[in-house]
């Protein structure tokens, strides 16, 4: 779609104002209207927005920059990204793409020149149980081969238009092989806000309290201390906030819970509105699972029709209303601060805190950041009580944990248990056979060997937020070192100089080993890196990110050691590589024209 | 006066008011936490991590950590020494700073900063990045090279001349400083050498014309003293 015509892109940015509004926070919900309209944020878009919504062109530019589905440069009309989580490669994403670019006639990581198609990579789109996957213009689709490839590449080079593909193509399945507590009861009855409306807001925090519920989102803060802080803020315009920016690789429990159980999720949203007096109600989704905008809209639709939100919400005298914001591909968003900022449509860099977002969040207001599960455990303890939670799980760790199962195992998909369930037990029920490695928690979280499986699941032990990536014996772990440590450069926000730079060098270091040119003095070099970024990091991503490398350095040596250059040192300066310059000028290529490689310098 | 808390620093007892950070307690006790993007007339920040140190056994940036009663914090200790000098190292590696031909050596805060934090080389391997210099301004030179991403100019831009001049723009390793104009170049912005943001770089990247080698090699700010005796780049050249 190149040059869209001037009255276009104004009719498209007025439509635009006219849905969203003029509010300046709204700026990224418009520039990702922009793009899904024109394939590309259109100068004369910048320009309208500018004029409209009191932003500079230099914060548009920034955020078109920093959010991965925001281009100033037309995308194909069929935008295709392979999501590159290390499982998926692990089914082979990469051969798919390069299969796709033959038949395209065209190179991975470019546009054609026809202007028809991209095909690029992108980070886990929360289909590891169904992968590999890709998204289309936005929209997911599963279960990749070579049919699949073949039949796409044709529908992509005959034009036919996205709504009339295969819909068993789009099709993206629940596999919940095994509930638990919530998963075993998810009729929506609304019965958690019937308590709130019956017993009042204290008392239902008081149950919340009582069942021990922590954040699922990972870092596992008191959910009740968190509603209660906020409460107790003094701002009066209080704001509650789902984070369903699932962007953790390996995760895709919340794409289920929203796919199948968003009455929960909104009714443990409406809950905390209740009982910290929120007004202002968001669903931060993330770009992947745009796919599901039209059903939670319906679902929000059908509540407010249901008196459950808006007006006198819940006959409890309060109004509160939901909006579902999207974000545009970006991992850090998942950082309940980042977040915040992208829902005032900046870039999603992390705030410094102190403030928390209890005291001062969104827009300045005290605001609850809660994970999609937590809310949908809040709304069934409001209805069945704190101890029937406590009932099951840890001292520490009460109540159950989704958990999302992918990686080398006969029934990847979703399983609920206890906290405190092991990790053998786990590995059993899915089917993995001859495990050599299981990575907790994503690409954040720990790698464990054999000898650590029957360590639990559990906030004093293993703590997650539910991504649960299996390797068996016959996968190179180095290929998930260089996953991850590619991610993570990608996925840094840039705003500390630790992770920032101190990514770039670990991954460089992680690319020498890989290629065997790197000696010990590497590793030691990669750990040093790693403590500077685990010790003086702005935020959570900057302090977790060098975890699989130290991890594996500790536990699986051997692929390292493997892979190492006899040397005790090898440059990093390649001065053969550095000739090229003087070779393309000179127009030569012969052996005269090249330093062998065993020249030291 | 309301009886100050305190804190110690290295040992040192530190008074602090309420709502004060470690860093503002300790510069306005004389001790000198090396810093490049905490400027005292902006928010904290945080962003460079020079300023790290060891709070009650907890690494944080003294920018933006509140002071507390009976702290301990730990500045000059060897582990966090090598701390920030790996921090610098990796400040260094990342941009182009070749301090021998930049006209804002010996004026300039991260080369004063390595200096006092003792790093003898960059240690880490060159990124060499490809960057512009933008001479369309009659006032001031912008070279992307030397920017360390402090978001000084930024701040003061946004914060106090009133005119959101300067942005950060990209993500990860691609973060880069843009201008807001139509070319996004800095001529065809609002930009002006009386703004404030003209005055607060800690490095050469908004580096004033018509100035060069005015006061010589040797004779400059941290030549005379280093820059734990007379602070800030910005405080000297405002003062």
């Amino acid at each position: 779609m190149l040059n869209p015509s001037p009255s276009r892109i104004a009719a498209a940015v007025e439509r635009s104002l006219a849905r969203l509004g003029r509010d300046p926070s709204l700026v990224l919900q418009h520039l990702i209207a922009l793009q899904q309209t024109f394939s590309f944020v259109p100068p004369a878009g910048i320009d309208r927005l500018v004029a409209a919504l009191g932003v500079t062109r230099a914060q548009i530019l920034a955020a078109i920059d920093f959010y991965a589905f925001l281009h100033l440069a037309p995308r194909g009309d069929y935008d295709i990204l392979f999501s590159d989580n290390i499982t998926d490669r692990m089914l082979g994403n990469g051969r798919l793409m390069t299969q796709l670019c033959q038949l395209l006639g065209m190179s991975p990581g470019s546009t054609r020149a026809d202007g028809l198609v991209s095909v690029g990579l992108t980070s886990c789109t929360g289909m590891c149980d169904q992968a590999p996957a890709m998204l289309v213009n936005g929209l997911a689709l599963t279960r990749l081969d070579d049919a699949r490839i073949r039949r796409i590449a044709a529908l992509v080079d005959t034009r036919v238009p996205l709504p009339h593909w295969p819909q068993a193509f789009f099709a993206v399945s629940n596999n919940v092989h095994r509930p638990g507590l919530l998963l075993s009861d998810l009729e929506p009855r609304d019965a958690g806000l019937a308590a709130l409306r019956q017993q009042g807001p204290d008392a239902v925090l008081a149950e919340i309290e009582r069942a021990g519920l922590r954040g699922r989102g990972g870092a596992g803060f008191t959910t009740a201390l968190k509603w209660r802080f906020c409460r107790e803020a003094a701002h009066p315009e209080k704001v509650v906030v789902c984070n369903a920016d699932e962007g953790e690789p390996g995760t895709f429990k919340d794409r289920v819970l929203l796919t199948s159980y968003a009455d929960l999720v909104f009714e443990g949203m409406t809950l905390c509105a209740g009982i910290i007096g929120a007004r202002e109600g968001f669903l931060y989704l993330r770009g992947e699972y745009r796919y599901l905008l039209e059903h939670l809209e319906a679902v929000l639709q059908r509540r407010r029709e249901q008196g459950l939100l808006g007006q006198g919400m819940a006959d409890t005298g309060t109004d509160f209303d939901i909006r579902i914001h999207l974000g545009a591909g970006a991992y850090i968003c998942g950082e309940e601060s980042a977040l915040i900022e992208s829902l005032e449509g900046k870039r999603g860099v992390t705030r410094k805190r102190p403030p928390f977002p209890v005291t001062e969040g969104y827009l300045e207001r005290p605001t609850v950041v809660n994970n999609v599960e937590t809310f949908l455990a809040a709304a069934r303890i409001a209805e069945h009580g704190g101890y029937w939670f406590r009932s099951e799980g840890t001292d520490r760790s009460a109540g159950s944990k989704i958990l999302s199962v992918s990686g080398d195992c006969e029934r990847p998909g979703i399983y609920e248990y206890p906290f405190g369930t092991s990790i053998a037990r786990v590995l059993g029920d899915c089917g993995a056979q001859r495990t050599q490695a299981v990575q907790v928690s994503g690409a954040a979280g720990a790698t464990l060997g054999v000898d650590e499986f029957q360590r639990v699941l559990a906030f004093e032990d293993l703590p997650t937020a539910g991504s649960f990536m299996v390797f068996d014996d016959s996968r190179d772990l180095m290929e998930m070192v260089r996953n991850f440590a590619d991610f993570f450069v990608h996925e840094s926000c840039g705003f500390c100089t630790p992770c920032r730079v101190g990514g770039k060098l670990l991954r460089d270091l992680v690319e020498k080993v890989a290629a065997r040119k790197a000696s010990r003095h590497d590793l030691d070099e990669m750990r040093r890196i790693a403590d500077v970024m685990r010790r003086a990091s702005h935020c959570g991503l900057g302090h977790t990110a060098p975890n699989h490398v130290l991890n594996t350095l500790d536990k699986f040596p051997q692929i390292y050691a493997s892979r190492l250059a006899s040397a005790d040192h090898t440059p990093a300066f390649d001065l053969d590589a550095a000739l090229a310059e003087a070779r393309a000028l000179t127009g030569r290529d012969d052996v005269g024209a090249h330093i062998a490689a065993d020249v030291g310098c | 006066m309301a009886e100050h808390s305190t804190f110690r620093l290295d040992g040192r007892p530190i008074p602090f008011a309420p709502g004060q950070t470690i860093m503002d307690a300790a510069l306005a006790a004389g001790a000198y936490i090396p810093h490049l993007c905490h400027h005292p007339e902006f928010a904290p920040h945080g962003s460079c991590r020079v300023c790290v140190v060891c709070a009650d056994g907890r690494e944080v940036s003294a920018c933006t950590a509140p002071a507390a009663k009976d702290m301990e914090v730990e500045s000059q200790s060897e582990s966090i020494r090598a701390l920030r000098v790996s921090i610098l190292q990796m400040l260094f590696v990342e941009g182009n700073h070749v301090c021998p031909a930049c006209e804002k050596s010996g004026a300039c805060q991260l080369q004063a900063v390595a200096y006092d934090c003792g790093m003898l080389e960059p240690h880490f391997t060159h990124f060499f990045p490809r960057r512009a210099v933008d001479a369309s301004h009659p006032d001031v030179i912008l070279d992307y090279n030397r920017c360390i991403l402090c978001e000084l100019c930024v701040r003061a831009s946004r914060d106090q001349d009133g005119k959101r001049v300067f942005a950060i723009s990209g993500r990860g390793i691609g973060s880069r400083l843009i201008v807001d104009s139509p070319t996004g170049r800095l001529g065809d912005s609002r930009f002006a050498i009386t703004d404030k943001a003209a005055h607060v770089c800690p490095v050469g990247a908004i580096l004033p014309r018509r100035g060069g080698y005015r006061v010589p090699i040797g004779e400059r700010l941290y030549d005379r003293a280093p820059i734990s005796r007379v602070g800030d780049v910005a405080a000297n050249e405002e003062a």
